[in-house]
């Protein structure tokens, strides 16, 4: 079986969908962790958004975390194509429904990835426009540079005041930052332990622990990124 | 067990074959008695269609005791009808109640054209079973039972997935009309077993190939296969179809 078979097969299919769903888990990760340092302004009145500032920094300035981005970048580009793809393609395979839908077997949001999936690809357009964009093509064409902040003689992008010009007083940004993370919670409820058995972990005592693990993640993570855009609005951090 | 007898109103998928159009027609069935199953309860209205001199409602079966997987109907939103771990011919009639409104549809998948009425043709599945679901074993004398010892759980397992009776439900059930359910379970009692190893690289290539070749869609793990199959055969048989499939890849 050449590899041009396994990633055509529908199983194949589906692994690409699998790693990368997986790849993309370890990406919030970093990222969840990095943006909790916005948090260190709740303690410290003093920081002013520095620790979060220089983990940005490093994130943009480090060479590897640059090499990761470019991995970051066709992981998503792999997980949203392949998805629509297979989304699509599953569809054409039942011409003629069923009257009556069956719906007891499955959940609302097993059965919605694809929706719950362009939700987040809108926010993601939204979420890059806002941060992404100014950070690394700040400058370029129309582009409007990040404010500029020194700490230590080092020029760093002040983020954390972008966060803020973002999120206080706007509603509806808010608003929307928070629905993309009921989004993202729903979508990870199911793809985080449906990307392990995609991958073939089938040992049922690693699958229950990989199911426990999948809800907590499923909720810590997108709660924290909510409270993010919230900490802004509501003036828990200024 | 209390018995008493209901009228129901019957909405049945009527086709007269592969090529054309169906539409679903309204019927109605007096008298049945809650003791019955639920195909009796079709005999009965194809006796009455036959006396009206309108054709009968073509459907499968063959054992009538859930071990044989012909029967394949769609009952009100789900395979084999409301019952758990159940086929349709085991589905008795006290699982409704006087006045129903009972939905019937054929499997709906393009893998498994409509052959006539609630008739589908899977032989999309033996196809699958052809491309590898067997071992080849040379003749001669039956070998010693405990020659080649099994683990209990491995045996276990192997037999869990066995159960399955390839009667499609899994199929229909999916929102993408995946025969998943079905493959990782012919594929996983074989590459469980001692007997299954000599084949165990090909036959789940040759599987899959074939699966895609047949028309039916990739699995997204809903669940919805496992919580309608008859005979609950697990839907770890995929994962572990994935991991077969992952490491055949790497193969030569």
């Amino acid at each position: 079986m050449t590899w041009k078979q396994v990633f055509t097969s529908s199983v194949g299919k589906k692994l690409v969908m699998g790693f990368t769903g997986i790849f993309l888990v370890l990406f919030l990760i970093v990222h969840v962790g990095l943006n909790a340092c916005i948090w260190a302004a709740a303690y410290d009145p003093a920081d002013q958004g520095q620790m979060f500032n220089k983990a940005a920094h490093f994130m943009g300035s480090n060479v590897l975390p640059r090499i990761l981005e470019i991995g970051l970048f066709a992981g998503f580009f792999l997980h949203i194509f392949q998805g629509y793809l297979l989304t699509l393609e599953n569809r054409k395979k039942r011409s003629i429904g069923y009257d009556v839908a069956y719906a007891d077997g499955s959940k609302w949001y097993s059965r919605s990835m694809a929706i719950l999936g362009t939700l987040l690809l809108m926010f993601l357009v939204m979420h890059i426009y806002h941060f992404w964009t100014p950070s690394r093509l700040g400058g370029m064409g129309t582009v409007q540079p990040l404010e500029e902040v020194y700490y230590n003689g080092i020029k760093h992008h002040n983020l954390y005041a972008e966060m803020r010009d973002v999120f206080v007083g706007n509603t509806l940004i808010v608003a929307m930052y928070v629905l993309a993370c009921g989004s993202l919670a729903y979508h990870l409820l199911h793809g985080f332990q449906s990307a392990f058995k995609t991958i073939g972990i089938h040992n049922k005592k690693i699958n229950g622990l990989i199911h426990s693990v999948g809800v907590g993640f499923s909720i810590i993570v997108p709660l924290l990124f909510a409270l993010m855009p919230l900490s802004f609005y509501f003036g828990w951090i200024k | 067990m209390e018995h008493y007898n209901m009228n129901l109103n019957l909405k049945v998928w009527r086709q007269k074959n592969k090529n054309t159009k169906g539409t679903f027609k309204m019927y109605r069935v007096e008298n049945i008695s809650s003791e019955m199953s639920f195909l009796e309860m079709f005999d009965v209205l194809n006796e009455q269609l036959i006396k009206d001199g309108e054709s009968p409602v073509a459907f499968d079966h063959d054992c009538r005791e859930g071990i044989c997987g012909s029967c394949s109907m769609y009952i009100n939103g789900k395979p084999h009808g409301p019952w758990q771990a159940n086929t349709t011919c085991q589905l008795h009639m006290r699982a409704f109640k006087d006045g129903d409104t009972i939905v019937v549809e054929p499997w709906r998948a393009d893998a498994f054209p409509v052959i006539k009425d609630l008739m589908v043709d899977r032989s999309a599945f033996d196809r699958i079973i052809q491309a590898g679901g067997y071992i080849s074993v040379n003749t001669g004398n039956a070998v010693d039972g405990n020659t080649l010892p099994i683990e209990k759980q491995k045996a276990d397992d192997a037999f869990a997935a066995a159960m399955c009776i390839g009667c499609g439900a899994c199929v229909a059930a999916c929102k993408n009309s995946s025969a998943m359910l079905f493959l990782s379970a012919k594929v996983s009692h074989l590459a469980l077993l001692p007997q299954g190893a000599p084949e165990r690289t090909t036959r789940v290539q040759n599987m899959v190939a074939q699966m895609d070749k047949e028309g039916f869609g990739s699995c997204t793990n809903t669940g919805a296969c496992e919580a309608t199959c008859p005979k609950e055969i697990s839907i770890t048989n995929i994962a572990r179809l994935n991991s077969e499939y992952i490491a055949a890849s790497f193969a030569d």
